[in-house]
């Protein structure tokens, strides 16, 4: 099956979606709809209504049920962003270990507001709610990573590593 | 004492060959090979072992509650959605030793005849996600799970589930929604889980560190379990402390030590920051009610306050509060009350399911008033009028989310209302970068 745009996972990733659809019983494969938007999205880095549309039709779901789905969790991008997505956590815990500070560099630093991305197109900062990591704050994540103990100079650090 | 992270920091502890020869997946063999489900369930009552996500349930009794209609699957999800701000110890679990909590599902999938499982574990984590899977599969492989386990003619699936970034998916019956492919909007109940639950079948819901504590109970015993602790708080729990302390991480207490020595021992949190003063603590995850210092420490009948269920909450929410997740937040001189609930009140208004009004208009309203008077905008009538939004969020809502979205706000004006007026009489002061209300005579103030 093929969505508009040549919108088709590689060969391994379907196998993968063929197992996830098997953890369920037969007729409930919508289960694996969180598990595929997250394939879609490593594979696609956003979910635009063609991307969803082509996981409604792996699923044999209406597009309707992917796209309430996927604008009610917040881990999923229904916009464009950048090569790297900073997410980084502004909840009590991090911000009692200077979170606001490092942030507010890290958002200087790229020339962002919250929500933007770096003209360069390589930085999208978001803004996300408590990412268990309270002890380790204050926190971002960069997709699967999380990055701890943050300082500005580690956010320098960081940055010049994956600006490269 | 420890009985989940005994052995946490041993090198290659994720492995199972490394699990197994610090005694890993014994419970399993004394379950399958030498217990009944109904004699696992049993030792699980005797226990005493209460829910570890936060409500304090008793497991054994949440198991027996259990629908067992002929013909039916039944199902065990693992709530692994850690996401109460202050909490993180499910994540360090899950992380350092995935064994702890796969040996736990086997154990109690047997117990409840449950013969597919599944673990439910926040997308934010999608690097534990790969941990647990791997796990899985090197349990798979020495047949400890698939068919016929270890040849006692047990059969489990055992699954993790990724979710998507949705706070009130730690809600169990959202989390089943979400578990379907859906929103996460709770569910009215009854029908309760055990009746009708994952794809209408029972279903037992129990977070990951209950799950966890079963394989130790099932080795030595409700009864040795019961032994630790307090009255009706007993084991041990994970608590996950952050903020102001020299020593941050997950700690396994037993419970009933006490609040004092937890934060001042070198053995758990190793005292305030160099320098600094105790303010306030959140005991139990965002929710709930913050104390000054003086009340964490002490109850009102001038006992020193336990790390237990039942001291913690001792004075209701006058004085107490609750043990909740264990997510352990505490904060020195340097913090700003009005700011710190301010990111509680912004997180529940962001992570309401939208599905009942008083909580999706009254977190919002929280989290717009409180924000007008950090800015410095507040107005004389602003605190009665978030005490007012509070009460009406409270207990008029689906689920808990709307309880605990209340709960930090009138906790917060109970215990420091002078901040919230300093505040507003003051913007010019209070909104100087750095800026904190020091209250006259109290223990923390300079």
């Amino acid at each position: 099956m093929e969505g508009k745009n040549n919108i088709i996972f590689p060969a391994e990733t379907l196998d993968l979606v063929k197992k996830i659809i098997a953890r369920y019983p037969e007729g409930k494969q919508k289960s694996a709809l969180l598990p595929i938007l997250h394939l879609a999205q490593a594979e696609w880095k956003w979910c635009s209504p063609e991307v969803m549309d082509y996981v409604a039709s792996l699923l044999s779901i209406k597009p309707i049920e992917v796209y309430e789905v996927a604008s009610f969790y917040t881990m999923f991008h229904l916009e464009p962003v950048g090569e790297h997505v900073i997410e980084y956590c502004r909840t009590g815990p991090c911000c009692l270990m200077g979170g606001v500070e490092v942030y507010d560099h890290l958002k200087k630093r790229l020339g962002v507001e919250t929500g933007g991305t770096s003209a360069d197109g390589k930085f999208t900062v978001k803004e996300v709610e408590c990412l268990a990591a309270c002890g380790w704050g204050p926190v971002f994540q960069i997709r699967e990573k999380f990055y701890m103990h943050l300082t500005k100079e580690k956010v320098d650090q960081i940055i010049d590593e994956l600006g490269k | 004492m420890k009985i989940l992270t005994e052995h946490i920091e041993v090198p290659g502890i994720e492995t199972i060959d490394v699990y197994r020869k610090h005694g890993g997946y014994q419970a399993v063999e004394k379950a399958l090979k030498k217990m009944t489900p109904d004699e696992v369930t049993e030792e699980v009552k005797k226990s005493g072992l209460r829910g570890r996500g936060g409500a304090g349930f008793p497991v054994g009794m949440k198991w027996s509650f259990l629908a067992k209609p002929e013909g039916v699957p039944r199902y065990l999800v693992c709530n692994a959605d850690e996401s109460e701000p202050g909490t993180f110890k499910d994540h360090y679990l899950m992380w350092k030793s995935p064994h702890t909590l796969i040996e736990g599902m086997i154990v109690s999938s047997f117990a409840l005849g449950a013969n597919t499982s599944y673990i439910y574990v926040r997308g934010e984590l999608m690097y534990v996600i790969h941990i647990l899977e791997k796990a899985i599969q090197e349990a798979y492989d020495k047949g400890l799970l698939g068919k016929n386990i270890l040849g006692s003619g047990y059969d489990l699936d055992l699954y993790v589930q990724s979710g998507g970034g949705a706070y009130i998916c730690g809600e169990e019956t959202a989390l089943l929604e979400s578990l379907e492919g859906k929103r996460g909007n709770p569910r009215n109940k009854p029908p309760f889980p055990a009746v009708k639950g994952l794809w209408q079948c029972p279903t037992v819901v129990n977070n990951v560190e209950s799950i966890a504590a079963t394989s130790w109970i099932v080795n030595n015993g409700g009864d040795a379990y019961a032994q630790i602790g307090v009255g009706r708080s007993t084991g041990t729990k994970l608590i996950s402390a952050s903020g102001h302390i020299r020593k941050p991480g997950v700690y396994e207490i037993p419970l009933g030590i006490t609040v004092e020595d937890f934060i001042y021992s070198d053995e758990w949190c190793g005292g305030i920051r160099e320098g600094h003063k105790l303010k306030a603590v959140v005991a139990g995850g965002s929710s709930v009610p913050i104390l000054p210092a003086e009340m964490i420490l002490t109850t009102a009948t001038g006992e020193k306050r336990l790390m237990t269920y039942e001291s913690l909450s001792d004075g209701g929410f006058a004085t107490g509060t609750m043990l909740g997740s264990g997510g352990f937040i505490v904060m020195d001189e340097t913090t700003c009350i009005v700011h710190n609930t301010l990111t509680f009140a912004r997180f529940y208004h962001h992570e309401s399911c939208g599905q009942c009004s008083p909580c999706r208009e009254g977190t919002g309203w929280m989290d717009k008033v409180i924000k007008r008077i950090e800015l410095g905008q507040g107005r004389k009538e602003d605190i009665d009028l978030l005490v007012d939004v509070a009460k009406k969020i409270e207990g008029n809502t689906i689920c808990p989310l709307g309880d605990a979205a209340a709960w930090p706000v009138s906790a917060a004006i109970r215990h420091f209302r002078d901040e919230f007026e300093w505040h507003i009489e003051h913007p010019e002061l209070a909104t100087q970068p750095g800026a904190v209300y020091m209250r006259p005579g109290a223990s923390w103030s300079n």
